[in-house]
């Protein structure tokens, strides 16, 4: 990375982390739910961008792990208020609950679909991204279709909640700059150069002596991870979980931020996260249909702007940006 | 478990299966030949059934609005196709899938746009409202036969296309090696147009078909596409045949899963477990055979002899 990528990514850190009292100053207390959905979002993208932009591997199936880090907090919430268990209630075992589950649910499911290759692998994480969905729609005890509201947040000891819009958004400040860092870690290691030698000649790596399923198999499901972090402030965050979250389109979702932003760098699923969230919020704005040009301009940035914000701010915008 | 109504459901089974047929033999035929994947397919699907919708209400016949909406869903694929999808053949598939998902996105909302956000219903008429009997004590409505009819016709249609005719073995030769077939001087490009305007004509069938017994509104492509790909990587990406088959053990699954999931359950766990796990089991099925086959056959049970 370039030091003016770095020095342009920790500029947009910075002004997110000031955010609040900038829209404090405006008087325009809306901002802050509407970025702090845009950082729980960019968690779940930082996540993704893990094993598709490092990795190189097309997984169509990342809202699931999203879904089951916020159904961790639905689920211990109902046990709580239905049978009184108390330490369901509690935050950090929800946490602890949703990395766990989620990144074991990555495991198990990776260790199928790292079987196939290419196509095959978009459909497979595809396909079990919506046999979790289905599972969960079938769940009629957690609200099936319609989803479970959270009357009351998740205490974190001495009564401290997320409920306040502004912790959880400081809360998901420190969790983003903290994925970034992992990542950044991760990336940069042995085990980055791996995954990434992967990416561009599997055959090679595996020539050399690298077994790289167990490497894929693990960025999988440390991304699976990233993503049930995502989750579980998500629920916070919108007092709310549904099957909805899980639904193959959010996981299209996921992939355009990460591609929007710019693939396989640091900072490009924060850029693409916001610019997913602005353009949907500027064009919502505007049209009842949103989506009738929004579809379109997806389009075009894949046709025309192929690396992404990142390939832009590098100045080098086409195909292999 | 009674034998009429295993009967019955075995026929819905196939029935629900000839539909993912037709919208599978149309994306394997996009993805085999043009190595496309288009996750937009569902649209077409999703169009064919609000412009059948739209025609019966115009004509007020049923059969006169089938026989248009074919053309017209080919027409809109083939539009689709020359303004959009021709760039990215050469593109790689998360291209592909990025591009086609812009154009989900753009087709659900230009349907709300068209025909408003509420449903439509298509009136059968008289004659495809009846039932009679298939086996003794059997009956059956007529409509749901004619689609196993048509659906089978379909197929056959398809297999005579592709085996035995001068267009299916350019079909087939540009599956193999498309620069050889456009050296020989075969015009490739109006050849996949064609290829894509079938599959959205067959999507097209397919919507125009479910429509009356499913209510046709927006967003009715994008679950049943899922279970289309389900299809396809089950019966190999690429091949007719695979689709064939991997479309009706789909279909039969799913339905009869969900008809006598909760009984065969209940001999295991008590009835009251077996009610509230056999809804989510029974659409995880096709899901997990699809799982369970890639485990061990990683590209499908039939996989195109061509690489």
């Amino acid at each position: 990375m370039s030091r003016y990528e770095w020095i342009v990514g920790f500029a947009v850190m910075a002004v997110l982390l000031a955010l609040p009292s900038i829209a404090d100053m405006a008087d325009e207390p809306f901002w802050v739910t509407l970025v702090a959905r845009t950082l729980v979002v960019g968690i779940g993208a930082i996540g993704l961008n893990l094993v598709l932009g490092y990795g190189g591997m097309v997984s169509f199936g990342h809202a699931a792990y999203v879904g089951i880090g916020a159904y961790v907090v639905g689920i211990g919430f109902h046990h709580y208020f239905e049978d009184g268990y108390e330490w369901m209630n509690n935050g950090w075992i929800q946490l602890v609950a949703a990395l766990g589950i989620s990144g074991l649910a990555a495991l198990v499911i990776g260790a199928i679909c790292l079987r196939t290759r290419g196509v095959y692998f978009i459909m497979i994480t595809l396909a079990f991204a919506q046999m979790v969905y289905f599972v969960f729609v079938g769940l009629d005890i957690y609200g099936g279709d319609d989803g479970l509201s959270l009357y009351e947040m998740p205490t974190f000891g001495g009564g401290a909640t997320l409920g306040d819009d502004r912790d959880l958004y400081y809360v998901a400040w420190v969790a983003m700059a903290g994925s970034l860092f992992l990542v950044h870690r991760l990336i940069n290691a042995r085990f980055g150069m791996v995954i990434r030698g992967a990416k561009s000649n599997d055959r090679r790596m595996k020539a050399i002596g690298f077994p790289t399923y167990r490497y894929r198999l693990t960025a999988f499901a440390l991304s699976g991870m990233i993503c049930g972090l995502s989750g579980f402030l998500t629920a916070n965050l919108t007092e709310f979980v549904s099957p909805d979250m899980m639904h193959w389109t959010r996981s299209g979702d996921l992939i355009i931020m990460v591609v929007l932003g710019g693939m396989g760098t640091l900072f490009g699923p924060v850029y693409g996260a916001l610019a997913f969230l602005l353009v949907e919020e500027l064009l919502s704005a505007f049209f009842q249909l949103w989506r009738l040009w929004f579809g379109p301009l997806l389009i075009l940035v894949v046709l025309f702007a192929r690396g992404g914000i990142v390939g832009l701010l590098k100045g080098r915008v086409g195909r292999n940006g | 478990m009674n034998w009429i109504l295993l009967v019955e459901q075995v026929l819905n089974g196939v029935q629900l299966g000839l539909l993912l047929f037709l919208l599978a033999a149309g994306l394997t035929l996009v993805f085999g030949i043009m190595d496309l994947v288009n996750l937009a397919h569902g649209s077409l699907y999703m169009i064919g059934a609000f412009i059948a919708a739209s025609l019966t209400q115009l004509t007020g016949s049923f059969v006169i609005a089938a026989i248009l909406t074919l053309p017209a869903t080919m027409l809109v694929g083939m539009a689709v196709e020359v303004l959009c999808l021709r760039t990215l053949y050469d593109r790689d598939h998360l291209d592909q899938v990025l591009a086609t998902f812009g154009l989900i996105l753009f087709a659900d909302d230009f349907v709300q746009l068209v025909w408003g956000p509420a449903g439509m219903d298509i009136r059968l008429p008289e004659f495809l409202r009846t039932s009679f009997e298939i086996l003794p004590g059997v009956v059956y409505p007529t409509y749901r036969v004619a689609i196993i009819v048509v659906g089978l016709a379909v197929a056959a249609f398809l297999y005579f296309l592709v085996a035995r005719t001068r267009i299916g073995m350019l079909i087939r030769a540009g599956a193999s090696n498309r620069e050889m077939v456009g050296a020989l001087g075969v015009n490739i490009r109006l050849l996949f147009t064609l290829i894509f305007g079938l599959g959205a004509m067959m999507a097209g069938l397919a919507g125009l078909m479910a429509g009356p017994i499913l209510t046709v509104q927006i967003g009715m492509g994008n679950d049943i596409l899922i279970l289309a790909f389900v299809v396809i990587v089950i019966g190999g990406i690429g091949s007719i045949r695979g689709a064939f088959v991997a479309a009706l053990i789909v279909g039969l699954i799913d339905t009869v899963g969900r008809a006598f999931l909760p009984e065969i359950l209940g001999l295991f766990v008590g009835q009251l477990a077996a009610d509230t796990a056999a809804p989510s089991i029974s659409s995880m099925m096709s899901y997990l055979l699809m799982a369970v086959i890639l485990a061990f056959r990683p590209e499908g049970l039939f996989p195109p002899r061509s690489g």
